[in-house]
């Protein structure tokens, strides 16, 4: 590996854990396409900042887009509060229209600045190696990463101190409001560090791809675990596995690595939406298919209950039985008897079934439920 | 001002851009109407950026720019991360918004793999699959025009033929069910009209900037009526006046994109409709809380100098207004409503500046209260 290939996975990692970390919270607070409205809307703050600063990495341009962040989430705010439109319609009304300012203002002045749409919303992390942080005549590596780790900094000590008011706040914001925090404190710092966040990896992973790396790790870890502070490290886990592969997978195909790294969140996701315990659909495929067996087993074993000793006792006992009045089909008879036969609650002979005692325990009770 | 419309319509290019952005006003206008009844305000978005690998894939498979070729792979693109956003929903503990952001972004990003890869083949001639994008109006040819018109009328023809059973899936999907209508079919057939019309957009406005024309036509139109029939009306008339004044606008002036500035026309159009609409309007609403406000302390008033009137002798009695003042703390106005009142004869003033009932408004007071204590 080159060093400029090692620097690349070093910032990939950093931005993925510092989108990850805030991007729990979105999710847990149903925030999810707040992270696409901010990502799209700090253009336009990137652009006028880029007015005034002439420098894409100038931590001044950081706080002046992140701003425009805020202010997407006060117009949403206000717009939502008239009651005039839903939230999901405010979010979708306000931040195409700062997008296209951004757009227009871009494309009227694009001689006179050296912006790209492209690069602003598609990223380009093979770039960032190129800009290097100076300390005294100095080279001490790639401006962004610093950049980036100092986000990371922030969002880990503003979660590290506030965790419980964002616990809170999160799962149940009523009951914060009434013990006296404040949400909409929480809420609007959140989204301030949602806004720095985004505008700290726009150049690196395009903004795009930032709801990628914010949403994505937390739902895939979202499934597998129901405790915050281990979703938090899960999500991080899983932001630092997709970022890492993605650049691999971009090196091989030579394709864009944003692009990349959002294809392997998706990818670790389908995987873990399929295979999870528990929560996967593997798992709950089996888990139904199993109760239904459960279910017709003891339906079975009533059956026979109420059935047995009778006169009819020969007719309704009979295997046969199970196809021609109880509708089941082939598998699910053969397992349902199977399944009875291997927990001991009934018995065969030539295709008579009998409940064992425990069975009849097990029928009966049934019953009575 | 008809000179320079007559002159713009006379340009092929300005008039395929106005021609094409009105159809997709129209088209994205109803639709988006039904979307954001039925709470999908933003799955707009999530289709149209998850189009893009299906626009990809189907130029890797076939090797053709043929629009139609596109438009198919996008829609069934598309519709694939529609489908997946339902099913996680559905069968998992992640919400929408989450299900929708993670969809569009990795949707998205995969498209992008699959754009730089076929960049860099050497039998690229790609030119023209970026604009899939952020739109390139000005690259839209009459064959597209007639393509999108086929395309829009099947639309709204199919929406006009379900018109009943989408307006009670739009408000009642329940009770649609409960009468034994196809609720699963038609919500997939609603949804995928969507898809196609969005599809469609994405030439001219772009992946980006699609989710726009899609709510907020849509919102606009709520503001003015609470009829459906209207409501989508307007909302395909809003949409169409958009895209022709934005592609307009963006041909008269130097460098302005023109699916940004449709978007800038369609949120001005929004902006007013939050202003100005009847009955919802923010002004409206305004001046009826102001007329309401005004009735009140005309009546709080009028009560109080009958409770005065009440507690002396002589209805004749007259009272300094400071005891009105008083009196009225709480809802205030006092002076300017009994410059009101006394121009509808209801009380007056004598030399000394108190005030008094006069024998009308004596009986209006009194009539009143009665009805106050018959409540």
């Amino acid at each position: 590996m080159s060093q400029a290939q090692i620097e690349i996975q070093l910032i990939a990692i950093v931005v993925s854990v510092a989108c990850a970390l805030p991007g729990v919270f979105l999710m847990l607070r149903r925030m999810a396409m707040m992270s696409d409205a901010i990502s799209h809307a700090i253009l336009l703050g990137i652009v006028l900042a880029f007015f005034v600063t002439q420098n894409l990495s100038s931590p001044l341009l950081v706080i002046g887009a992140a701003l425009t962040g805020v202010l997407t989430v006060v117009l949403v705010e206000l717009l939502h509060r008239t009651r005039l439109v839903r939230e999901d319609a405010a979010i979708g009304l306000i931040f195409p229209l700062l997008f296209s300012l951004g757009v227009i203002l871009i494309s009227r002045y694009a001689g006179n600045i050296h912006l790209d749409i492209d690069a602003v919303l598609l990223g380009e992390l093979a770039f960032a190696p190129f800009d290097r942080l100076m300390v005294f005549g100095r080279d001490i590596g790639p401006k962004s990463l610093y950049l980036m780790l100092g986000i990371l900094f922030l969002n880990i000590c503003f979660i590290g101190i506030f965790f419980k008011e964002l616990k809170l706040v999160s799962f149940d914001s009523g009951l914060a409001m009434a013990l006296g925090f404040s949400p909409t404190l929480i809420h609007y710092s959140l989204m301030s560090l949602v806004s720095v966040t985004a505008v700290g990896a726009f150049d690196a992973v395009g903004s795009i791809l930032v709801v990628a790396l914010m949403i994505g790790p937390p739902v895939s870890a979202y499934l597998l675990t129901d405790r915050l502070s281990i979703l938090l490290l899960l999500s991080s886990g899983i932001g630092i596995i997709a970022s890492v592969s993605g650049y691999w997978m971009a090196n091989l195909m030579d394709s864009s690595i944003a692009g990349s790294m959002a294809t392997m969140v998706g990818f670790l996701f389908l995987l873990i939406y399929l295979f999870a315990p528990n929560k996967g659909l593997v798992s709950l495929a089996r888990r139904r298919r199993r109760q239904k067996i459960q279910f017709a087993l003891e339906m079975l074993l009533v059956h026979i209950l109420n059935h047995q000793g009778k006169p009819e006792a020969q007719r309704e006992c009979h295997v046969g039985h199970l196809s021609e009045h109880l509708y089941w089909d082939k598998d699910l008879s053969r397992q349902v008897l199977k399944q009875g036969e291997r927990e001991d609650y009934l018995q065969r002979q030539d295709d008579y079934l009998f409940l064992t005692p425990e069975g009849q325990d097990i029928a009966e009770k049934s019953m009575l439920r | 001002m008809p000179d320079l419309f007559s002159q713009l319509w006379s340009d092929y290019t300005v008039r395929t851009v106005a021609l094409g952005s009105g159809i997709l006003g129209i088209v994205s206008g109803a639709l988006g109407g039904f979307a954001m009844l039925r709470k999908q305000s933003l799955l707009g978005d999530a289709i149209s950026h998850a189009a893009l690998p299906g626009i990809a894939i189907a130029f890797l498979l076939t090797l053709s720019k043929s629009p139609l070729v596109l438009v198919l792979g996008a829609a069934l693109s598309g519709w694939l991360g529609t489908l997946l956003i339902i099913s996680v929903t559905r069968t998992t503990r992640i919400k929408e918004d989450s299900a929708l952001g993670l969809v569009l972004s990795v949707f998205f990003g995969f498209g992008l793999v699959l754009l730089t890869f076929i960049q860099r083949q050497p039998y690229a001639s790609k030119a023209g699959l970026d604009k899939f994008l952020f739109g390139q109006a000005a690259a839209l040819l009459q064959s597209d025009i007639w393509i999108m018109s086929i395309l829009g009328i099947i639309i709204l023809l199919i929406v006009a033929l379900f018109w009943k059973e989408f307006k009670l899936l739009s408000f009642n999907p329940e009770y649609a069910a409960s009468l034994g209508l196809p609720v699963r079919f038609l919500d997939i057939l609603l949804t995928s009209l969507l898809v196609i019309a969005i599809v469609i957009g994405l030439q001219t406005v772009g992946v980006v900037l699609m989710s726009a024309m899609v709510v907020a036509p849509a919102a606009a139109a709520r503001q003015w009526t609470d009829r459906l029939g209207k409501m989508i009306l307007l909302s395909s008339l809003f949409g169409a006046i958009a895209g022709i004044s934005g592609a307009f606008l963006s041909s008269t002036l130097e460098r302005l994109p023109t699916g940004p500035t449709i978007v800038i026309c369609m949120s001005l159009l929004v902006l007013i409709s939050l202003l100005f609409a009847t009955n919802r309007g923010l002004i409206w609403r305004w001046l009826k809380e102001r007329k309401n406000r005004q009735k009140l302390q005309v009546d709080a008033v009028l009560s109080d100098l009958y409770i005065l009137a009440q507690q002396h002798e002589n209805i004749e009695h007259s009272h300094p207004i400071e005891v009105l003042r008083t009196m009225s703390i709480g809802h205030g106005g006092v002076d300017r409503t009994l410059k009101e009142l006394q121009k509808e004869r209801m009380v007056d003033q004598k030399e000394d500046g108190t005030w008094r009932l006069t024998r009308q408004g004596f009986e209006k007071a009194k009539n009143m209260s009665e009805k106050g204590e018959n409540l």
